[in-house]
């Protein structure tokens, strides 16, 4: 045992350091984000702050609330709809696989690993048509937001629901079939009840993957007043005139509903992350 | 398998009423997943050729001139500093990035399966930054990497000499990025690693040690060999986010001093958004696409063949 002790000491050591390294941004965020205007200084940053002030939370909440308010706006409807449609989508390539399928399966899969750069500018000019042509204000809303995050959601969604669905015994879709259940029946008494988990993952990534995206969102949103979080964030760090303590709050604020989720259901959000390295 | 050859033998009995029902519920389930399919095929296949279109283009100003140019577009953008400085950084960042990632992702995954105690906190605190933005990250390493303030007071109170410019120093500013980067990601390629790890049967610890092999042979000979599946995806998980990589930069650093943390995600950025040359901003988004496909394309495939 004592001939162990220090492997193990060693050993404790190194993972420590790790999780200090890891936590450091966070601890800055949170204690120049407590402190009052007066006790804010670049050369102390480290120190604790001598009392509790909320004011710069304050301050963040009332500049970033509209934001907030449009993140939630569009991460709801995009997150719904993007896992109602990866299920269904998935249902089929798992159990419905008509000829072609392997073939649109990776070209699918595909989309999800694009820079999205290379749509930006075609995505911009159909939004705008949109809008001019057929009087559907895409550009510059929530709403075409939500339509362009629900579309480039498909591959992924469709992905983890398909490998999830994979491992439903087709046997069950069998049955189902014997008492006379058709596409629909089957979907919806033998294959949806059996989905909670593979919803609760894809739902858990979709949140996370659309409340922290960006480049869409500055691209899609130009009127600040109709920017999700991340847009407004940028904008408050970018800012000569506000308060770096308010920035860091803001920063928390922005972090804080997906930091939420993975506290309280880290174990699913950690399947969606490894799916999203194709084995599912 | 009961209910299979139970199944087997009812279809049978009825043909004339099983046939037509089945084709008829094939036919609903290509209907229902056509206009996902005709959505990504129009979003993703028709908006990647309408951008190839514009790069060959010469809108390269406000009014849209579609107007055949050839490579004119390309050939410039090739001979442009800031576009090779940018390809330069691009694969400086890729590397150092995927090296840290890796090297830091097995370590602590090795670690962690020496039954560590506490191990599903300190699993969580490795892997919460992926929970977070990249505008988040960038915001927050922005103010640690200040060169007035942040880890470079951290190393005065250790009374270390040692004192960085970190992003402000033209010759090592995209280091800077890496360590945020690396911060975001290295969790996530530990608990791929750790995925890997626990797919390794024990028995087969056990048969080494019974052999006479020591912890490390064990390692580099049996284990490392059984990881490459595992290193194979996060190269290309890592590798074409870093490829592609924008908002980290352009929260944290922007273009940086002398194009120093510039990357082609942002030139592409600021020369179609801010410049109105679009035709110019489409090429550089082409080639950030033949990157990024160079490295998923071969990956899907291989993908697609092990899976049967």
């Amino acid at each position: 045992m004592p001939r162990v002790a220090p492997a193990r000491l060693a050993l404790y050591a190194v993972l420590v350091a790790f999780a200090l390294f890891y936590l450091m941004p966070v601890y800055v965020l949170v204690i120049n984000g407590l402190k009052t205007f007066q006790e804010v200084s670049l050369s102390r940053m480290w120190d604790l702050p001598s009392g509790l002030s909320f004011e710069s939370f304050i301050r963040a909440y009332e500049k970033l609330r509209p934001n907030v308010l449009n993140s939630l706006t569009l991460v709801v409807p995009a997150t719904v709809l993007a896992a109602a449609l990866g299920s269904v989508n998935g249902y089929i390539l798992a159990k419905w696989k008509f000829r072609g399928a392997d073939l649109l399966f990776p070209l699918l899969l595909f989309g999800m690993f694009i820079p999205y750069q290379s749509v930006l500018i075609p995505l911009v000019q159909f939004l705008q048509w949109t809008s001019t042509l057929l009087g559907v204000r895409l550009y510059g809303t929530i709403a075409g937001l939500v339509l362009v995050h629900v579309v480039y959601g498909i591959p992924i969604t469709t992905l983890i629901f398909r490998n999830y669905y994979a491992g439903v015994p087709t046997e069950m879709v069998e049955a189902g079939r014997m008492d006379g259940a058709g596409f629909f029946g089957i979907y919806r008494h033998v294959v949806l009840p059996l989905s909670v988990p593979a919803f609760v993952v894809v739902m858990i990534w979709e949140f996370t993957a659309v409340w922290n995206e960006f480049l869409f969102a500055v691209t899609i949103t130009n009127n600040p007043a109709r920017q999700p979080i991340t847009v407004a964030l940028q904008n408050l760090a970018g800012s000569q005139i506000v308060e770096w303590n308010v920035q860091m709050a803001g920063a928390l604020l922005a972090a804080l509903p997906t930091l939420l989720v993975y506290i309280f259901l880290g174990r699913y959000f950690l399947r969606g992350l490894l799916a999203g390295a194709l084995k599912g | 398998m009961q209910v299979a050859s139970a199944g087997r033998g009812a279809i049978t009995a009825p043909p004339l009423v099983g046939r037509p029902r089945l084709d008829l519920d094939r036919i609903l389930a290509v209907l229902v997943i056509l206009p996902s399919v005709a959505a990504v095929g129009v979003f993703v296949y028709g908006f990647i050729g309408w951008t190839a279109y514009v790069s060959l283009s010469h809108w390269n100003s406000f009014v849209p001139d579609l107007s055949f140019a050839g490579l004119s577009n390309y050939l410039t953008l090739f001979q442009t500093p800031r576009f090779q400085i940018d390809l330069r950084n691009t694969l400086v960042f890729t590397a150092t990035f995927l090296a840290a990632c890796i090297t830091i992702g097995l370590g602590l995954a090795v670690l962690l399966e020496q039954r560590v105690r506490g191990e599903s906190l300190f699993r969580s605190i490795f892997l919460f930054p992926m929970a977070i933005s990249f505008i988040v990250t960038g915001t927050a390493w922005q103010w640690l990497l200040n060169p007035s303030t942040g880890v470079n007071l951290l190393f005065q109170y250790a009374g270390l000499p040692f004192q960085s410019r970190w992003y402000t120093d033209p010759g090592i500013a995209i280091f800077s990025v890496v360590l945020a980067a690396t911060w975001q990601l290295s969790g996530f390629t530990m608990a791929m690693y750790l995925a890997g790890l626990r797919g390794i049967p024990g028995d087969l610890w056990e048969a080494a040690r019974v052999d006479g092999a020591d912890e490390w042979e064990l390692f580099r000979h049996v284990i490392l060999p059984l990881l490459h599946p595992v290193t194979l995806s996060a190269v290309i998980v890592l590798g074409h986010i870093s490829l592609k990589i924008f908002d980290l930069v352009f929260a944290m650093t922007g273009s940086g001093p002398a194009f120093s943390t510039d990357v082609p995600g942002v030139f592409m950025f600021e020369t179609t958004f801010r410049g109105n040359r679009f035709a110019d901003g489409a090429a550089i988004a082409i080639v950030m696409l033949v990157l990024v496909g160079s490295v998923i394309i071969p990956y899907l495939r291989h993908s697609m063949r092990t899976e049967g």
